[in-house]
């Protein structure tokens, strides 16, 4: 494994950050070792030249199909509510947000 | 004078008056009981997927097309992902590289001189469900109705150097998304919200300074007050030697100050990538014809025609047009009446603006409509009707929604422009004021008013003023 | 050997010499019996109560009425678990059915229940699964593949005739490979995603495990067409899959790709493959050699593509509208860490992490737009290849089934989605069927992929194979279906 690519504890940390994800100590290490492995097999994508290459995100080249502006929704509050974690007078309840 | 300059961008988020949300088919009605509006889709279930809104995108070419922009035909829907629980995918989908608007102008008129500010980009993208904190035992609730609403954020240039010029800027812009049709305006429910981007710079300096991002100033007036105070604020810092800290803020117009942020903050990497549920979109230049053949006269060509048409002098016909409403009452009473423009004008300026104003209404809510308020004025135009009893008309039309002919009748307040019923007045005028008609002959001619004035007292407003100063002139000399 | 396939048993309804109430019921006691952990959750009482209905309602002309199928549990059934097989959706019940179920449902197809799968489809062995790995019951120390292993499993162990799957990067193929199945992942868009819980939304598309290419067809023509609430869904004219079935096979060109041949390729495999191809020239087809020289880029593409799709589309699991939420938080973004960290399985978090990676600022070039082009680079070589021949074939995987536990080294299972991931890559339809066996007598299985749009052709092609040759109806001999059965060939 190229250390070029090995990532380091600091980064795989703010990824799980970013992902909020939670590592223990223990997994950290794993994680650096996995994640690094899959940017090692990425690498081999810079051997090739796509310089003049588009890139497709979409296979066929998809184009948006655009919807008629009706309302087609009724209310199903009590249905979905029913499997929610936690709500309270039609809300849904988190730990306090900061602005 | 200060040696500081500001520079201030201006980011709207007008919110679109579509019937639907802009992936789902969930109605944006405003004021719904929580939760009534999330659909499954609203609410990111597993395994749903968004739809464009088909309305949605032709209200951005509509701006485009006001804001005489460049229009992205082919444009692109991404992903921007933090999460907050008001963001049910954990991801708002937006447009980064590939806005449907591209670069514009609108141009602004400051101590009557004209100046442009340019329109960097307007894209599309889902407003945010809200959090509510009232007390749910230390927790916050979180309503969805909101989320997945169309908005457009327009994004302007940097290019405005003082609070006015902001303010100038976005009323502009509130009156033109108006009059296009594409956002109601109502600033207090949030359809119209704007986020100023502030920094000073030494004047002469090229180089921007560090900017702070203002929110939450959803007013005009406190748009102005918020720049104003960080403007300060930063002056302040920067002449006590230090330094601004980029900065996301939020104005607190009850404390009047402006306060940094304590969220967002993993807000330097959204993780930006194309949609993979959403193919870009191709809009066709026909679709664009379609939609500029639709668009309606915009707040510039509207005020120059009514400047030409109507004789109109320029202040007048800017108040007439600041919005489409107040235009299309105008234009409605003229063509319904043959009153003379400039009385109309007067009219709906004074005692109409007067009375919406005093009862706080919008010209829409307006009791008397425009037919009303057209007869009103035909009554005038053809003396049926003076100045003080048309007033006095108005007040009735005001409060009943009574006929103008049936108020003229029930109250007799029919102009008296018989000449033999105004000559017995006069007559008896002459008689009972020898005094005054002594001076009258003596050559003081300002006494003519105070004949006329007991003539207009006698016939109990109802004589026609200019036929009674003429038939007493014609009898005193 | 015999094997029963939904034509088999339309007949068997069709001339009541068995109701689908005793068709359910026996289904379900296979599905109950079963030592393979092929089932998250068994729908009996709904199911049985669906083939009464059906029993005594008119009979039906949907080929598909009265059959007991099963759904691969990331498939949203209303008022079913739909768990994806993680912990962060063990208590998910959907509160609403995915368009392929509701098609299905209307073509009178009786759900027994929901297939085990790797987590959130992330994996080709099915041990990622928060319910436990599946057994391949062919070899019950191996895996029988994944993502969707469970309805591989469920359709080898002759528990239903049919079950649906959905492939990322080959997760029906694979596994059909390993099962001894007729696998077909159709054109990208041309079933639904709606309602399709999703790991990379521009690579996803549901698919089929059945015995026969004439199943497929059939149970393709249930399941896919145009749907208004995908946006990536084609609206093209239906056609009837079933129709070209039996068109001659003189003067197909078959492509055959010298980079799926290389290194890495078990040698049995390889000449399973041979053996298939001859068996093709038999049938009047001629070989053409064509060049699909960006393969080898296809799999690092795609373990960007999928995975920065998927940090992205997995954001959704926050504990705060439904789903599993950590006991024990303290404030908001403690609550996302821990419900997430406790949630996902350690194969979904590394997916999303490597993903957030791929996105992240400063990284977003090298990784994932150089992803996206190498992706047309990777259709560009489709397409030139497909002027010169009509189906292009090779190996569904390099090696067999392999045994559970195998994959202590990620990088290895990753290998086995080589030959199957361009096919997503590139939106293109394509099917694994069987080829034969190992000398230890493991099932391998050969992919065939057409142009776009083109799966009547594809099973055209796979059906003929099927009529001269019997590896499809081989089942393993602890899951011998007794009676009823029939053999096929005499099907069509």
């Amino acid at each position: 494994m190229s250390s070029q690519h090995a990532l380091d504890k600091d980064t795989v940390l703010n990824i799980a950050k970013l992902a909020r994800l939670e590592l223990s100590e223990t997994d950290i290490e794993k994680y650096q070792q996995d994640l690094s492995a899959i940017l090692e097999l990425a690498k081999k994508m810079q051997d090739c030249d796509t310089s003049d290459v588009a890139v497709m995100t979409h296979p066929m080249d998809a184009v948006l199909r655009l919807r008629e502006d009706i309302v087609t929704e009724t209310d199903h509050r009590e249905n979905f509510q029913k499997i929610a974690p936690s709500t309270e007078k039609n809300l849904y309840l988190v730990p306090k947000v900061i602005d | 004078m200060s040696q500081w300059e500001t520079v201030i961008g201006l980011e709207v988020h007008a919110q679109l008056q579509t019937k639907s949300k802009l992936f789902s088919g969930s109605s944006i009605a405003f004021g719904a009981k929580p939760n009534t509006q999330a659909s499954e889709v609203d609410l990111a279930l597993p395994g749903t997927l968004p739809v464009m809104n088909m309305e949605a995108a032709r209200m951005g070419i509509k701006l485009g097309l006001a804001l005489g922009a460049k229009l992205n035909l082919h444009n692109v829907f991404d992903r921007k992902n933090y999460f907050y629980p008001d963001l049910p995918k954990g991801y708002q989908t937006s447009q980064l590289d590939l806005p449907i608007v591209g670069e514009g102008s609108l141009s602004i008129s400051i101590n009557g001189e004209e100046k442009v500010i340019g329109v960097t980009r307007a894209h599309l993208e889902e407003d945010a469900g809200k959090s509510l904190h009232e007390d749910f035992q230390g927790m916050t609730g979180i309503d969805l109705n909101r989320a997945g609403t169309p908005l457009l954020e327009i994004v302007s240039e940097p290019d405005m150097r003082s609070a006015q010029e902001a303010v100038a800027y976005l009323k502009k812009l509130h009156s033109l998304v108006r009059y296009i049709g594409i956002c109601d305006g109502n600033m207090q429910e949030g359809s119209f919200r704007c986020d100023a981007n502030v920094s000073i710079r030494p004047k002469g300096q090229i180089e921007l300074g560090t900017r702070t991002e203002l929110k939450n100033i959803n007013s005009f007036r406190f748009v102005e007050r918020a720049i104003e105070y960080e403007v300060e604020r930063q002056i302040d810092i920067l002449e006590d030697g230090g330094s601004i800290t980029q900065e996301t803020r939020l104005y607190d117009p009850d404390e009047h100050e402006t306060r940094p942020m304590r969220s967002k903050e993993d807000a330097h990497d959204y993780r930006y990538f194309p949609c993979p549920d959403l193919p870009p979109m191709h809009l066709d230049q026909a679709l664009v014809e379609e939609i500029r053949a639709t668009l309606p006269e915009l707040p510039e060509a509207k005020k120059a025609r009514f400047i030409t048409e109507f004789k109109l002098n320029e202040d007048d016909a800017s108040v007439l047009t600041q919005d489409r409403e107040t235009a299309d009452y105008f234009e409605t009473v003229i063509n319904n009446s043959q009153g003379e423009t400039k009385i109309i004008a007067n009219w709906v300026i004074g005692e109409l603006f007067a009375h919406l104003n005093k009862d706080n209404l919008s010209i829409n809510e307006s009791p008397i409509d425009a037919a009303r308020f057209a007869d009103l004025m035909n009554r005038i135009a053809d003396n049926t009707l003076s100045g003080k009893t048309a007033k006095q008309v108005f007040a009735e039309l005001w409060s009943s929604d009574k006929a103008v002919d049936d108020i003229i009748d029930k109250k007799g307040l029919k102009q008296i422009t018989d000449t033999g019923a105004i000559e017995t007045i006069v007559d008896e005028v002459i008689a009972n004021c020898p005094e005054q008609v002594q001076q009258f002959k003596d050559g003081n001619d300002k006494v003519i008013g105070f004949l006329v004035g007991q003539v207009m007292q006698k016939s109990k407003g109802k004589a026609n003023p200019k036929m009674a100063n003429e038939l007493l002139k014609t009898k005193l000399n | 050997m015999t094997i029963q396939t939904l034509v088999s048993l339309k007949k068997q309804l069709a001339d009541k010499s068995i109701s689908s109430t005793e068709l359910t019921q026996e289904s379900i006691k296979r599905a109950e019996a079963s030592e393979l952990n092929v089932f998250i959750t068994v729908t009996a009482d709904q199911a049985i109560e669906a083939a009464k209905t059906h029993d005594e309602a008119t009979p039906s002309h949907s080929p598909l009425a009265g059959i007991p199928i099963a759904h691969k549990d990331l498939f949203c059934t209303k008022g079913v678990l739909t768990s994806c097989a993680s912990k962060i959706l063990e208590n998910f019940i959907s509160p609403y059915d995915a368009t392929v179920v509701n098609k299905l449902n209307n073509a009178g197809t009786i759900s027994i229940g929901k297939t085990n799968m790797d987590e959130f489809a992330m994996g080709s062995s099915n041990e990622s699964s928060f319910y436990g790995p599946v057994s391949n019951p062919w070899d019950l120390e191996r895996v029988p593949g994944g993502s969707s292993g469970g309805s591989a499993a469920a359709v080898a162990a002759g528990i239903v005739a049919f079950a649906t799957g959905s492939d990322t990067g080959g997760s029906v193929r694979q596994p059909a490979s390993y099962c001894n199945l007729t696998g077909v992942k159709p054109t990208y868009g041309r079933c639904s995603r709606y309602g399709m819980i999703a790991y990379a939304s521009s690579l996803d598309q549901a698919g089929t495990f059945t015995h026969t290419a004439e199943d497929a067809a059939i149970a393709l023509n249930a399941m896919s067409g145009f749907d208004e609430k995908d946006s990536t869904s084609l609206n093209v004219t239906t056609e009837d899959f079933s129709a070209q079935l039996n068109n001659s096979l003189a003067g197909l060109r078959i492509g055959v790709p010298e980079e799926f041949f290389g290194d890495g390729l078990n040698n049995e495999v390889g000449s399973l493959i041979e053996d298939a191809i001859k068996e093709y020239e038999k049938l009047g087809a001629t070989i053409v050699k064509v060049s699909l020289k960006n393969s080898s880029l296809a799999l690092p593409a795609y373990y960007i593509i999928a995975p920065a799709e998927a940090s992205s589309n997995l954001s959704r699991f926050d504990g705060v509208r439904y789903g599993f939420r950590a006991q024990d938080y303290g404030d908001l973004d403690d609550m996302y860490t821990k419900t997430r960290s406790e949630g996902f399985g350690a194969e979904v978090q590394k997916r999303i992490m490597v993903g957030a990676y791929a996105l992240s600022s400063g990284y977003y070039d090298a990784y994932y737009a150089k992803a996206q082009k190498l992706r047309r680079l990777i259709t560009n070589d489709y397409l030139t290849a497909f002027e010169t021949c009509d189906v292009i074939l090779g190996p569904t995987t390099p090696e067999p089934a392999f045994k559970k536990g195998s994959t202590a080294d990620p990088m290895s299972m990753y290998l086995n989605d080589i030959y199957t991931v361009t096919a997503n890559l590139s939106g293109l339809p394509a099917a694994s069927i069987p080829a034969g066996f190992t000398q230890a007598g493991l099932p391998v299985g050969m992919q065939l992929t057409t142009p776009h749009l083109q799966e009547a052709k594809l099973l055209n092609i796979a059906h003929q194979y099927q009529q001269t040759t019997d590896w499809h109806t081989k089942t393993p001999e602890s899951y011998a279906v007794s009676e009823p059965a029939v053999t096929t060939g005499e099907s069509s």
